[in-house]
């Protein structure tokens, strides 16, 4: 992406969380749901995994096998049923800055421009205010929007918007960032330039990152590891190894690893739904 | 700009955008249809200028009833009626409402009575209100407060309800307290359905002027038609109907340009 900024910035704050093993950890966790008419729905079912320090995993699978819930159980912005969830060793009990998400629709702030949309967060932690603008300049440079701070919402384009609300939420510095299909509302080719912009800003903050997608390609393009779900109930089915050397590039899917994990995923995917049926 | 289509074919298709001059042309006829047909019904003498006056006679009771000062006199009266029972109904209004969407607690609690009052027709009230409060503008100013109130609060409560779960998730992960929540998503994201809710209430406010004024009161512009009636002058009846057509306008493009204003986000 020849729009971000090459410069050699300096991590204006600097992560002081805990060194732990797994940045994040599920420990037997389940969530149900009690249908009005008396049944139980049961989205996830003791689902447990861990996810090492500095690592990009992706969590695939298919609708309905409660991947989103896990990234919003881990947020904090809903309870599970059993089970619990520790960020950092310390166990989550509700939402938090130091859980960035970013969504699957858009959450910007409509009223605020996008300058004051990567603020928000910062303001609510009543930063010092020049220390609030260098962030906030790293990181409009860090998505290449350095152009656009003044801009409102509205004047964005979709891919614009999630870049906004990348930035958003890693100027919080969170321990660890939830991405829950953020690129599933964009067009195909806005989608591969976002997923090389997120290599590159992950590969500069090395934040732990979970993302959620159904899209095999985008999982086995970013991730480090690959959790395959399946459904009903949800629950974690295989977790893979990428094996793929890093930089990558929009090259790798023409690579015979990438083809034999892909067709490896589909199979577990495919078996799932022969389940259902 | 040239198009394929007539522009008869255009005007008899749904949704379909037509040129600014033919718009404004259509909008001024039906104006001139209007005023042409009462200029035949009362210069005509179809109608006795006892029951209609003439267009000219309207604008001749305006200048008298101006240049000896009783116009302005009046017209004052029932804009503080208007704007002091609008601003204290919409100053509790507005943040009750924003709570009662927000917080189901709240809306449990005031729902059923509110929607139970606010079908409840405000003229029934008027002996009420005038058996407690006497005929003073307390009197008028509750009427105002009374038809408009109600009805605020349920759609400043629906516009707070309309706000996304989504924006509020986001903001909890970026940190946000629950005041914060309230006050700087909640509150934001509901402007411009606020500033839509109040001046569409504003029209409502003048409707129930006239019914507070026609009932009880010693000026404004509801009293001088009720005069007028019983002296037979048509004339300032329909003047002060104009008037009050006048200043509702007004308002209302007041509230249209401050939303355009402090809301531009929303456009």
């Amino acid at each position: 992406m020849g729009a971000v900024a090459k410069k050699p910035y300096i991590m204006p704050a600097l992560s002081q969380y805990a060194e732990v093993a797994a940045r994040l950890k599920v420990d037997n966790v389940s969530l149900r749901y009690q249908s009005p008419k008396g049944d139980t729905f049961t989205a996830l079912d003791r689902v447990s995994f861990e996810v090492p320090d500095q690592q990009f995993a992706v969590i695939v699978g298919p609708s309905g096998c409660g991947k989103s819930s896990l990234l919003y159980l881990t947020a904090g912005l809903n309870e599970p049923t059993e089970g619990e969830i520790y960020v950092g060793g310390r166990k989550v009990e509700g939402p938090g800055a130091d859980r960035g998400m970013v969504f699957q629709g858009y959450t910007l702030f409509p009223w605020l421009s996008v300058r004051q949309n990567i603020e928000f967060g910062l303001k609510r932690r009543r930063l010092p205010q020049d220390e609030i603008r260098t962030i906030v300049e790293f990181y409009l440079n860090e998505v290449g929007l350095a152009k656009f701070a003044e801009h409102y919402p509205k004047q964005l384009s979709g891919g614009m918007m999630q870049r906004v609300a990348i930035a958003r939420a890693l100027a919080n510095d969170p321990q660890i960032l939830l991405m829950d299909e953020p690129f599933g509302a964009l067009d195909s080719q806005t989608r591969l330039q976002m997923q090389q912009l997120l290599l590159q800003v992950w590969g500069n903050s090395k934040k732990t990152v979970v993302f959620v997608t159904h899209d095999i390609d985008e999982a086995i393009l970013l991730a480090d590891r690959i959790y395959v779900m399946g459904a009903r109930p949800g629950r974690i089915k295989e977790i893979l190894d990428v094996p793929i050397e890093r930089p990558r590039n929009l090259d790798v899917v023409m690579e015979p690893e990438f083809i034999r994990m892909k067709r490896h995923i589909l199979g577990l995917l495919h078996d799932d739904m022969e389940e259902v049926h | 700009m040239a198009t394929q289509k007539s522009w008869v074919q255009r005007c008899l298709t749904p949704k379909v955008d037509l040129p600014g001059r033919l718009v404004l042309s259509v909008s001024g006829l039906c104006w001139l249809l209007v005023l042409g047909l009462w200029a035949i019904l009362s210069y005509g003498g179809v109608v006795p200028s006892m029951f209609l006056p003439t267009p000219g006679g309207v604008i001749a009771a305006g200048v008298r009833l101006a240049s000896d000062g009783t116009l302005s006199k009046h017209v004052l009266a029932s804009l503080e009626v208007v704007l002091i029972g609008f601003a204290i109904s919409s100053l509790v209004s507005v943040p009750l409402g924003l709570l009662m969407g927000s917080f189901r607690i709240v809306q449990a609690f005031l729902e059923p009575l509110v929607n139970f009052i606010r079908y409840l027709p405000v003229t029934s009230f008027v002996p009420l209100f005038i058996l407690w409060i006497g005929i003073g503008l307390e009197q008028r100013v509750a009427v105002i407060i009374f038809g408009v109130f109600f009805q605020q609060l349920v759609m400043i409560a629906d516009v707070s309800k309309g706000v996304s779960k989504d924006l509020l998730n986001a903001s909890y992960t970026l940190g946000a307290s629950r005041r914060d929540v309230v006050l700087h998503v909640l509150g934001p994201a509901s402007l411009p359905g606020i500033l839509d809710t109040l001046r569409v209430t504003m029209g409502w406010a003048w409707t129930y002027l006239v019914v507070a004024e026609l009932v009880a009161a010693s000026s404004g512009l509801g009293y001088i038609s009720l005069k007028a009636m019983r002296g037979f002058q048509v004339d300032v009846i329909f003047l002060a109907i104009a008037i009050i057509g006048l200043l509702g306008l007004i308002t209302d493009q007041l509230f249209r340009l401050l939303r355009l204003r402090i809301a531009a986000w929303a456009q």
